[in-house]
């Protein structure tokens, strides 16, 4: 049965033993996925959780919904072509405490992804947090850290337009020190490419998301 | 096939030698300086070096047994193709682990627990030594090979943290003044510290291998 000493062993040797190890990893892994997926997932669920809490606090539970031309419907496994998805926060009550989206644009080194809060009493951005940036650290990643930069989304105006097609004014990114209106973003002077990134980030996402969402607001409310 | 033991020596060694040969005479690291690009890459915190090297340990010690395990079943013509297998198969089971246990862990090490299957200290190891030798010294030497990766990562990770942030796993170690030296948190931090590092062990290596003529040396101090 020692193979080794062969000088070549016949193909049905070869194929038998990689099928045996084939297999034996196949139970590896499938056992190796069962056992962590419950675990995996409630991670995510978290994770998620976690960061619309910090952008909306007082939250006390999120829905995925996805917003487009049919109005706002909960996600689900298949959304409508060009729906954009956001997340509606509620508080213990069920009442709805705001509403949180993904913007993403690109940075310095990679994709900026920023989650902000929306406020639909204030039409006004609310909050920020990151998701997912590779920029530089002590420079770029400032955008999480440096109070001045988030004083900016304490209350961002981000009103909708008379004929509530688009923004009233596109969120801008103005030069450090240079911020005169509600609806710009004063950069963090050094690191003025990640916070353009930021504020594209978030009006691409807002230009897209709000004249879908706002004139369907009454479906998201005490939807607990 | 004929791949030389890393110490080519007369005598078995015995189970505390094939221990200790990858915690200290063949780190991985410092002494045989490969699987750098995870070692480069990751060690921006000692957390991340810590949970990086001990993730490469399990593949290692996993891989280890069970290639020495198929030894003899193996035909040697597809002797790669099964190691690789084996070793893609504990990758991935480590994969779902660290999914489990923490995903910011997770997006931290990126890309580079899938790279695990690529890293030559464990293809090194199961063609080297695991499968010329029984499960009980296979796995000896693949926990003193992971020991040591995970001791080589997390000195560099620890010192690129200490420097780089001002903090070790997370702690912040001298207050609020401190101005971090952010280049060592950068790739280039990364060569300075494993540069520094190496020079200290090739320096003890030649003290020690210069012991007769002390004046000399000295003279050159």
């Amino acid at each position: 049965m020692n193979v080794l000493t062969q000088p070549t062993p016949s193909s049905a040797a070869m194929i038998r033993t990689l099928g045996l190890v084939a297999t034996v990893c196949g139970i590896l892994i499938v056992s190796a996925y069962q056992s962590t997926r419950e675990a995996v997932a409630a991670n995510k669920r978290i994770a998620l959780e976690r960061a619309v809490f910090k952008v909306i606090p007082g939250a006390a539970s999120v829905k995925e919904f996805v917003a487009g031309t049919a109005g706002v419907q909960p996600a689900g496994a298949t959304p409508p072509l060009g729906a954009v998805k956001f997340y509606a926060a509620y508080d213990q009550a069920g009442a709805l405490k705001g509403i949180a989206a993904e913007g993403a644009a690109k940075g310095y080194a990679d994709t900026v992804r920023v989650l902000y809060a929306y406020d639909p009493e204030k039409q006004a951005i609310t909050g920020i947090g990151v998701v997912s940036m590779r920029e530089t650290p002590g420079i770029g990643d400032k955008i999480h850290s440096d109070p001045a930069f988030l004083k900016n989304f304490v209350a961002l105006d981000a009103q909708l337009a008379a004929d509530l097609k688009s923004l009233a004014h596109a969120i801008k990114v103005m030069k450090h020190g240079a911020k005169q209106n509600p609806w710009e973003i004063d950069a963090i002077a050094g690191a003025t490419v990640t916070s353009k990134a930021v504020g594209k980030g978030i009006n691409d996402s807002a230009q897209k998301l709000l004249p879908l969402l706002v004139p369907h607001l009454d479906t998201l409310q005490g939807g607990k | 096939m004929a791949t030389a033991p890393l110490i080519p020596g007369q005598k078995p060694r015995s189970n505390l030698e094939e221990l200790l040969e990858g915690v200290w005479k063949q780190n991985p690291v410092f002494v045989m300086v490969l699987g750098m690009c995870p070692t480069l890459a990751v060690s921006v915190s000692a957390m991340n070096a810590m949970s990086m090297g001990l993730a490469t340990a399990f593949v290692l010690v996993g891989s280890s047994l069970l290639v020495s395990l198929m030894r003899n079943l193996v035909p040697k013509e597809v002797r790669i193709a099964t190691y690789i297998l084996i070793i893609a198969t504990f990758v991935t089971v480590v994969d779902y682990a660290i999914q489990a246990i923490s995903l910011a862990l997770y997006d931290a090490l990126g890309a580079f627990i899938q790279l695990i299957v690529v890293n030559c200290i464990i293809l090194g190891r199961a063609e080297a030594h695991a499968s010329k030798n029984r499960p009980v010294k296979a796995v000896l030497n693949a926990i003193g090979m992971g020991a040591g990766f995970t001791i080589g990562l997390f000195a560099l990770g620890a010192v690129r943290e200490i420097l780089g942030a001002g903090k070790l796993f997370g702690v912040s170690l001298f207050g609020p003044d401190f101005q971090p030296w952010v280049v060592m948190v950068l790739p280039p931090g990364g060569f300075f510290v494993l540069g520094a590092w190496l020079l200290l062990f090739n320096w003890l290596d030649s003290r020690k291998a210069a012991p007769a003529k002390p004046t000399e040396s000295h003279a050159h101090v």
